[in-house]
């Protein structure tokens, strides 16, 4: 494991901003559950529990959290400064974040998420939901990343990328889906597993090049801005 | 006091040369730094302005963490914005108290020597720890550290690749004075290995302790240089100047012309204006001679106190 990784991960999980990203999963584990042991239709709570809770909300959101955490509360606080007077390719930093942020984040939705795919419909469900989830969790957290380079309020950007863009347009303009990492997410795991429980009018294609193009563009963006990190002086 | 147990070497590498020409930077319509040229060799470096005085900016455009609006800050030829491999032969400790709290000293220092990436990253950490007399504390998470120590676990983590240059921004900051006494002994014995060492502060006294070389910002401008001694020496022979208001002005200013420290007096319309050569004989004289006239002093108020104004002197002299 690189420093950069292990340090990381110590400031991630030594911060109890960590726990936020507890309750939103489990929600979504304790309805799955919960539909399926009460006997509704999965056609009735799958959709809401799947995409409206786990790909709409739960995923961006821990993402949000996780993905501004990496670099940006090392920006808030100054100690970013310790790993930027290291003589080291920006890329060596900006990339072991990334790989923390995206890990932490699908590993933290992909699981309840598989267990409700697996709850709602089937094992192959599950799984495309938990691979669907992993990408997008990259794409988000990549986007995320940026973002706490490019502002300092990447938190709040961020909030309105997911509420208004994604969760308010994306209901009410059609066209504002197929920039959307949601309506990606959901194109590529009805590709894995077909089923009638998510439906997104983003064609397979678009939604592949979208996300590598977002995730690929969004890392290239963060490493180049670190290049030119500015640290703010007294005057400013 | 105790004993240093580590040694600081001379640099491998020649000495290093910071190279700051026609440097300015500004922010929107504010300039911070106007137009500073310097240039810093082997030895330590006091820079000393008020608050406020582009210090802190200056030093984050050596450091490159800030783009010069104009100008270029050079280390041997090498520009140090946008250039990380400068990082191996600089070393920089800000004023912000930056610390990892969750990692102890030894961990904080060594990660500092691993991504480095130099050859044996325990002896380098514990080299730097013992440098600032911190192995007590090592296996302590920093977030348990007073102010003094997260400063000289910073410093160590700074030093961990014993760089040719050093910059550091207040250093003293919060420390006590033995901590102070042994930073300063720290710094003087790593300018006198043949390193670049250029610290900033408020604070005279600390310059003057400190370092042969002193560079005075004033207001974003590079308002004098040279050795602190001469600097020091305008500084306490410059006049200082009064506001008293008393009972009867006039008869006080009569009185005040007499008195050797005083060297001018202006009655104005709410009270004197007095110019003292000597502060302390002034100060001890007046209320002897408002006495003797049976004149009441109502409030004497040191008119030039400010640091401000001291380092506006200096850019006069």
């Amino acid at each position: 494991m690189s420093t950069v990784t292990w340090i990381t991960a110590r400031g991630l999980f030594g911060r109890r901003r960590f726990l936020l990203l507890l309750p939103l999963p489990v929600l979504l584990l304790v309805l799955a559950i919960v539909s399926r042991s009460l006997g509704v239709d999965p056609g009735q709570w799958g959709p809401p529990v799947l995409v409206g809770l786990g790909l709409a909300v739960v995923l961006p959101v821990v993402a949000l959290i996780v993905g501004t955490g990496v670099l940006g509360a090392e920006i808030d606080d100054g100690t970013v400064v310790h790993i930027l007077t290291k003589p080291l390719p920006r890329w060596q930093i900006v990339l072991p974040k990334l790989a923390v942020a995206a890990g932490v984040t699908a590993v933290t939705v992909a699981i309840p998420l598989y267990v409700a795919g697996v709850l709602a419909h089937s094992v192959r469900l599950g799984l495309a939901l938990a691979a669907g989830s992993a990408l997008g969790a990259l794409a988000y957290s990549a986007l995320f990343l940026a973002l706490s380079l490019l502002t300092r309020r990447p938190v709040l950007l961020g909030l309105v990328y997911v509420l208004i863009w994604e969760g308010l347009l994306g209901r009410f303009v059609d066209g504002t889906k197929v920039l959307s990492i949601q309506q990606w997410v959901i194109a590529l795991t009805d590709r894995m597993a077909p089923t009638d429980l998510l439906g997104t009018t983003v064609s397979v294609p678009v939604a592949a090049v979208l996300t590598a193009l977002v995730a690929v563009g969004a890392t290239v963006l963060a490493i180049d801005r670190l290049r030119s990190f500015s640290v703010a002086g007294e005057t400013s | 006091m105790t004993t240093i147990s580590a040694e600081v070497t001379a640099p491998a590498t020649p000495a290093a040369t910071l190279d700051l020409a026609g440097v300015s930077r500004w922010y929107g319509n504010v300039v911070a730094v106007n137009d500073v040229t310097m240039r810093l060799g082997p030895g330590v470096t006091g820079l000393l302005g008020p608050n406020g005085a582009g210090k802190t900016t200056l030093l984050h455009m050596m450091a490159g963490f800030l783009a010069p609006s104009r100008g270029a800050v050079t280390l041997d030829g090498e520009p140090t914005w946008r250039n990380p491999a400068v990082y191996r032969r600089l070393g920089l400790v800000s004023e912000r108290e930056a610390v990892h709290t969750f990692l102890t000293a030894y961990e904080f220092v060594l990660a500092s020597a691993k991504l480095h990436r130099l050859p044996d990253p325990e002896a380098a950490a514990r080299r730097a720890i013992d440098l600032v007399e911190m192995a007590d504390a090592q296996d302590r998470r920093i977030g348990t550290y007073s102010k003094g120590m997260r400063q000289r676990t910073r410093v160590a983590a700074a030093l961990v690749h014993d760089p040719d240059v050093l910059l550091l921004d207040e250093p003293f900051n919060g420390m006590d004075p033995r901590q102070r006494l042994h930073m300063m002994a720290l710094l003087h014995r790593l300018g006198d290995a043949g390193r670049t060492i250029l610290f900033s502060s408020h604070i005279l006294e600390e310059v003057e302790q400190v370092s042969g070389t002193v560079q005075v910002m004033v207001a974003g401008r590079l308002a004098a240089s040279g050795d602190y001694r001469t600097i020091r020496r305008l500084m306490t022979n410059r006049p200082h100047v009064f506001r008293v208001r008393s009972t009867d002005d006039r008869a006080l200013a009569v009185a005040l012309i007499a008195e050797a420290s005083v060297t001018g007096v202006e009655l104005g319309r709410d009270g004197l204006t007095v110019r003292a050569g000597d502060y302390g004989a002034f100060t001890r004289a007046l209320p002897k001679i408002a006495l003797a006239r049976g004149v009441r002093v109502r409030s004497l108020t040191p008119e030039d106190e400010s640091l401000e104004s001291v380092f506006s002197y200096l850019v006069g002299a």
